[in-house]
């Protein structure tokens, strides 16, 4: 027994030492369990189990308090197929998402490009751009609801100044949405513009050099070197810009509450007046991960074209 | 100096000198709601009441952050926060850096797949699994407790991520030296990993920090009782009676109370954030 041991040791270390200069580490399952296995734990109890519970919830007619619940199989799905008020509330998310993100982007790349650089002024510039986005929406609806207030804002002298009648902007059917938009800017445009400076920052300054000497225009080099030069990280951003607005909530229940005549309910607040206005949290979980559904799509379509660029290169 | 090459610069470029001069315009346009915001706390409730123009704090007035501290409960809600979200970070910097390091650095079965199992949570928001999450809290009957607002949102992904990465990044060389000292795993994290990875932390307790604070849909819907509201939550409650009524500078005064926290953190850790972004970006 004991020679037979020893002899397949030696053995196997002989095969072993000359693979691995070093010493070679069997698995750390015992340490692994012990760094991994909190962060593990909380992450199986808060994330993946709610989720699967989440699902398991929209099969019910589950009510929020009172402990009503019935298993009632796709029904929500197919109430939620012909409910008018979530496609509605779809709708206006999209409007909402369709005309945040393309400014978001573009805005955020047009500070990026001329706050980029060393000197002394555009390093005091940068952080105004950034500072708006440590306030909470709370701070944030609080601001632009007195800015666009009709009677007291800063809105009405500019109308006035023009000759033009101050109109109530968050009570209008076509303005209430721009104004959510402009507000989201005003709150989100520090985190999409840091990327871009990080993402322009990379580019190997020998090629604007190059471009100079051929007396290249500005756009010329913007078209050629800067854009492809940001490609990655324009995606990035659009990407991380769509999943975060199509998620907008406390600025549509805190400046507008959804109105006027529910032109500015988006998804999230459907979900929220659902759940814990009616207490219907069956149907309320249905929406939510239809919520999920169209955002997969386009972290998918990101990973998809992200995936193809590459190949490209 | 900086600005003498700066100035020739702008001289010989026409276009970028126009470019700088509307950036600045348009930085003082960006500044303006906040600054407005500031000068009306400042001011007396019955002149606002008349007008809330202009942009001189004049006449000037401590009364409405007198207010603020004494009737309302605002004090309680900004204790709720800091209690909150320095909780939070504080977990979410230990439990990170821990699974961060066994992810880069010790070796057990199945770790790839674990791995792309915990980036997948990137994909799944808080908007889709907070009713569920409201249940289970409702089941365990803890709501309106610190442990409620502060569990839930310990495990990000985003956490373990970014030490991940970082500390795949440090040179194996100091490792090995350890461990020919027969280090254990924990000498190694603690006198090894956690001391360079300084950086990376500041930037990750930044962002923490920051989101705990700003929070807006979780503390709404767990925290029902007025005593458990954080900032966020308590200011989304008292906005809607007061803006119409005649405490507008208090309003006003209260957001600035409830921002001068995380103002401040801004200001001193600016830079961090700013390279935080850059470095989540990737490269």
């Amino acid at each position: 027994m004991t020679t037979i041991d020893t002899g397949q040791v030696a053995a196997s270390q002989a095969v072993a030492v000359p693979k691995t200069p070093h010493r070679r580490r069997k698995s750390d399952i015992v340490p692994a369990l012990i760094f991994l296995g909190p962060f593990m734990a909380l992450y199986a109890v808060f994330l993946i189990f709610p989720l699967f519970k989440g699902i398991y919830i929209s099969f019910h007619d589950w009510e929020l308090a009172g402990g009503y619940r019935e298993w009632i199989g796709f029904f929500n799905y197919e109430d939620l197929w012909y409910d008018r008020e979530f496609w509605r509330a779809t709708g206006n998310t999209f409007r909402f998402v369709i005309m945040a993100v393309p400014a978001m982007t573009a805005l955020s790349l047009v500070l990026a490009l001329a706050l980029r650089g060393q000197d002394r002024i555009r390093t005091i510039l940068r952080p105004v751009f950034f500072s708006s986005s440590v306030f909470s929406v709370t701070v944030v609806t609080l601001v632009w609801g007195m800015v666009l207030s009709p009677d007291r804002g800063l809105v009405t002298p500019v109308f006035e100044a023009f000759g033009l009648e101050p109109i109530n902007i968050l009570g209008s059917l076509t303005w209430a949405m721009p104004a959510l938009v402009i507000a989201t800017l005003w709150w989100g445009i520090g985190l999409p513009m840091a990327l871009f400076i990080a993402a322009l920052g990379q580019i190997p300054s020998e090629l604007y050099e190059a471009a100079e000497l051929d007396y290249a225009s500005r756009w010329r080099k913007f078209t050629a070197i800067t854009i492809p030069g940001i490609r990655r990280t324009m995606l990035l951003v659009l990407v991380l810009q769509i999943v975060l607005q199509f998620q907008i909530f406390g600025q549509a229940q805190l400046m507008t509450n959804g109105g006027p005549a529910h032109t500015t309910e988006t998804i999230v607040m459907y979900i929220y007046n659902t759940g814990f206005r009616d207490w219907q949290i069956g149907y309320a979980t249905t929406i939510a991960l239809a919520l999920f559904v169209i955002m997969l799509f386009f972290s998918m379509l990101q990973l998809w074209i992200g995936g193809r660029g590459d190949t490209n290169d | 100096m900086t600005d003498t090459t700066l100035m020739r610069r702008l001289t010989r470029r026409p276009a970028d000198k126009l470019i700088l001069i509307a950036t600045i315009a348009f930085a003082i346009l960006w500044m303006i709601p906040m600054l407005w915001v500031l000068v009306m706390s400042f001011k007396p409730n019955e002149v606002l009441m008349r007008s809330t123009a202009g942009f001189l704090p004049y006449p000037f007035t401590l009364e409405n952050f007198i207010n603020v501290i004494r009737i309302a409960t605002v004090p309680r809600w900004l204790m709720n926060s800091a209690i909150v979200a320095t909780t939070m970070t504080v977990l979410v910097l230990v439990i990170s850096s821990m699974a961060g390091y066994a992810f880069a650095r010790l070796r057990f079965p199945f770790k790839p797949a674990i791995f792309v199992m915990v980036i997948a949570g990137l994909m799944v928001p808080e908007q889709v699994i907070f009713i569920p999450l409201h249940t289970m809290f409702a089941d365990w009957n803890m709501h309106n407790s610190y442990t409620a607002l502060v569990i839930p949102r310990i495990a990000t992904p985003i956490g373990v991520f970014l030490m991940t990465q970082f500390f795949r990044a440090v040179p194996s060389e100091l490792e090995e030296a350890a461990r020919l000292d027969h280090a254990s795993h924990f000498t190694i994290f603690t006198k090894i990993m956690l001391p360079l990875s300084l950086p990376a932390l500041t930037t990750l307790g930044l962002f923490t920090f920051l989101h705990a604070w700003n929070d807006y849909l979780w503390p709404l819907v767990s925290a029902t009782n007025k005593d458990m509201y954080t900032v966020t939550v308590g200011l989304a409650s008292i906005q809607g009676n007061f803006a119409q009524s005649e405490g507008i500078g208090t309003l006003m005064a209260s957001a600035v109370f409830a921002s001068a926290p995380i103002v401040l953190l801004f200001i001193i850790f600016q830079r961090y954030i700013v390279a935080g972004v850059a470095m989540s970006a990737g490269k």
